[in-house]
């Protein structure tokens, strides 16, 4: 007995004193369908739960048109509660903007990878931004192309192996990573950029805070928001499950550092006072 | 004292581009993005001009692809929506468009093509997989008025792109010409388009290229099931629209000329020349490139000794002219890449008189 309750094996040897905790008990009411196809420790379903809940807790709901690119977390696109739009890989920003120009009063949220938005379509992503357009780019960014099954991305740090930078990503070879929180927060267009990472239980914490903070941005219509998410993709850093997290910290983390780089509403004399930590 | 006030005359003088942007937004579009690129460039021009004085919104996207990303997203509000280029940016936006489609989506889409080399661009689809637009050619600038409003009707009644398949000379053409709102009935109900207001009900609404059915008790889309209920659909498209065919003199002709859209208005001027003299010819021109009138064109050239294609490019068309005749005429070609210097599409070889040698010659043929 004492080696199960160490373990805390659930014990059969009397009647359950509580009801079975399925799946379904722990999705968000905004994903339909707790199960997905996504490797055990990845980031992902971490970051679209957490752009759920931000959409639920500002009341969001019943306003929301989601515009997915193409990638692992392709996955949650048609398991939402709210409604979706698919794009192709990397031309999310643009259809977000014919959403968002034809229906103004929507909150349009854009979700992709890094893959996607920053070595497919960044051109899509810095015009959007510059733009002004009054809409959120959420950026899912593992520095590889998971989907694919390991691959160099432009975000991918140097001196990362994935299977196209087989002895690790070297500047003179493969050129240098793309910071892209970074390069929107230079845009004038740009009122809310920041970075954040769900490699642990702090972060997701404050991945969810920006998220807010995006929403309450366009909310406001002060103009375009960027939330950049590093996720953990085990499968594509070839690296132990357990250990991702870790590996998220010493290595994409250190490069693509966390902070709120720009927060219009924060110093705009006219708007909420909240900020964001 | 007052003065008597006149109405406007409906008839004004247009330059194609612009009366092509008039009948659009005669047709409803509210919506339209574009790039930049001769000859379709004043097409932009009206419609970033009119469209906010209508309460639509016109955008300068940054290249073609974004051009029609924007529409793809306006058009998934149910918004009428277009975008247009030549066919090197429709190249560009090929990808989108294949998927636009896949995903049933209603979309109006202009090449104002530089000459006619963008044939099987339109009619076959430079993107991937199965899909297919219907396609529209107007002779001229009144044919265009008509038939970019009729590409509006057809497009939200299928949800499917329509293309508008123009060029130099219709963009460039003045004519008087009537913006009369035409009618096609009660607009097709637009339940599938997203609002934002159906999130938190249980069937918050999708619009995917990969099948717009919500999972529910497994994982991920089923490609399959979507791409054959596309198929059907497509079938069901083809088969409804009805094709378009105008022709004439084709009665007795022993050589009938086909032509698509604006160098059909030469070729009928060189066969009529050619029937003031006595000469058995006549004229075809399919209106719709897809679907292709096979069954009319084949009527008119019962009793046909031979047909001759005419088109601005290698011989693109007389692929389809062949397989609406299945070789029971022979099909000769007497067009050719004909280009001034700028490459727009303004073409030496559209002049009666050449036109005229070339059927001669093949009437001779099979006298």
């Amino acid at each position: 007995m004492k080696e199960r309750e160490t373990r805390r094996v659930i014990p059969t040897d009397a009647p359950p004193t509580a009801p079975a905790r399925l799946v379904e008990d722990f999705t968000p009411d905004l994903i339909d369908v707790g199960a997905h196809h996504l490797c055990p420790g990845c980031g992902e379903p971490i970051a679209i739960r957490s752009v759920m809940e931000a959409v639920a807790e500002l009341d969001l709901v019943r306003r929301t048109i989601a515009v997915f690119g193409i990638g692992c977390y392709t996955a949650f696109s048609n398991n939402l509660d709210v409604e979706v739009l698919q794009a192709l890989h990397g031309r999310a920003p643009s259809v977000a903007t014919g959403v968002k120009r034809a229906r103004p009063d929507a909150i349009v949220i854009t979700v992709q990878g890094d893959g996607d938005m920053v070595s497919e379509g960044l051109q899509e992503v810095l015009h959007t931004a510059a733009r002004g357009e009054n809409v959120t780019c959420i950026m899912l960014n593992n520095g590889v192309f998971g989907e694919t099954g390991g691959h160099m991305t432009a975000t991918t740090v140097l001196g990362q192996r994935t299977k196209t930078s087989l002895e690790g990503r070297d500047a003179v070879t493969h050129g240098r990573p793309i910071l892209l929180a970074d390069l929107v927060a230079r845009l004038d267009g740009a009122a809310f950029v920041a970075r954040c990472a769900v490699n642990s239980a702090g972060n997701v914490a404050r991945t969810k805070k920006v998220i807010l903070r995006a929403l309450q941005t366009q909310a406001s219509g002060a103009g375009f928001s960027l939330v950049e998410i590093l996720t953990m993709c085990p499968t594509g850093w070839f690296v132990e499950t357990a250990e991702a997290p870790d590996y998220l910290a010493d290595s994409l983390a250190t490069v693509h550092t966390g902070g709120v780089l720009k927060d219009f509403l924060a110093t705009s004399p006219t708007s909420p006072s909240t900020t964001v930590p | 004292m007052s003065i008597p006030v006149r109405t406007a005359p409906a008839r004004r003088l247009l330059q194609g581009s612009e009366a092509i942007a008039e009948a659009m937004i005669a047709a409803g579009c509210r919506f339209f993005a574009g790039y930049p690129m001769t000859p379709f460039t004043e097409v932009l021009e009206h419609m970033a001009r009119r469209l906010p004085e209508v309460g639509g919104v016109c955008m300068n996207a940054e290249s073609e692809l974004e051009a029609v990303g924007m529409a793809w997203g306006a058009a998934a509000t149910g918004t009428p929506a277009a975008t247009g280029s030549t066919g090197q940016g429709l190249s560009l936006m090929q990808e989108s468009l294949a998927e636009i489609t896949l995903a049933r989506l209603p979309l109006v889409v202009l090449n104002m093509a530089r000459a006619q080399g963008d044939y099987w661009q339109a009619t076959r689809g430079g993107g991937h997989g199965d899909y297919r637009h219907i396609v529209l050619a107007p002779i001229d600038v009144a044919e265009a008025v008509e038939l970019v409003q009729l590409a509006f009707h057809l497009t939200a009644t299928w949800r499917n792109p329509v293309l508008v398949f123009g060029d130099y000379y219709l963009a460039h053409t003045a004519r008087s010409v009537d913006i009369k709102s035409m009618h096609f009935g009660p607009p097709p109900a637009t339940d599938w388009a997203l609002t934002g207001e159906t999130g938190g009900t249980g069937q918050a609404k999708l619009v995917s290229f990969l099948g717009s059915a919500k999972q529910r008790d497994d994982v991920g889309y089923d490609l399959a099931v979507h791409y054959a209920a596309c198929a059907q659909h497509t079938a069901r498209m083809l088969g409804e629209v009805t094709p378009m065919l105008d022709t004439g003199m084709t009665q007795d002709a022993e050589v009938v000329v086909v032509a698509f859209g604006t160098p059909g208005s030469y070729v009928r001027a060189a066969v009529r020349s050619l029937r003031d003299e006595g000469v058995r010819v006549g004229w075809a021109r399919p209106v719709t490139l897809v679907p292709f009138p096979s069954s009319a064109l084949a009527g008119a050239l019962q009793g046909a000794k031979a047909v001759a294609v005419y088109e601005n490019n290698t011989g693109q068309m007389v692929d389809d002219v062949r397989l609406a005749v299945l070789g029971a005429v022979p099909v000769e070609f007497i067009g050719g890449v004909s280009l001034d210097s700028s490459g727009f599409g303004i073409a030496p070889d559209l002049d009666v008189a050449v036109l005229r040698r070339r059927i001669l010659e093949v009437v001779d043929r099979h006298r």
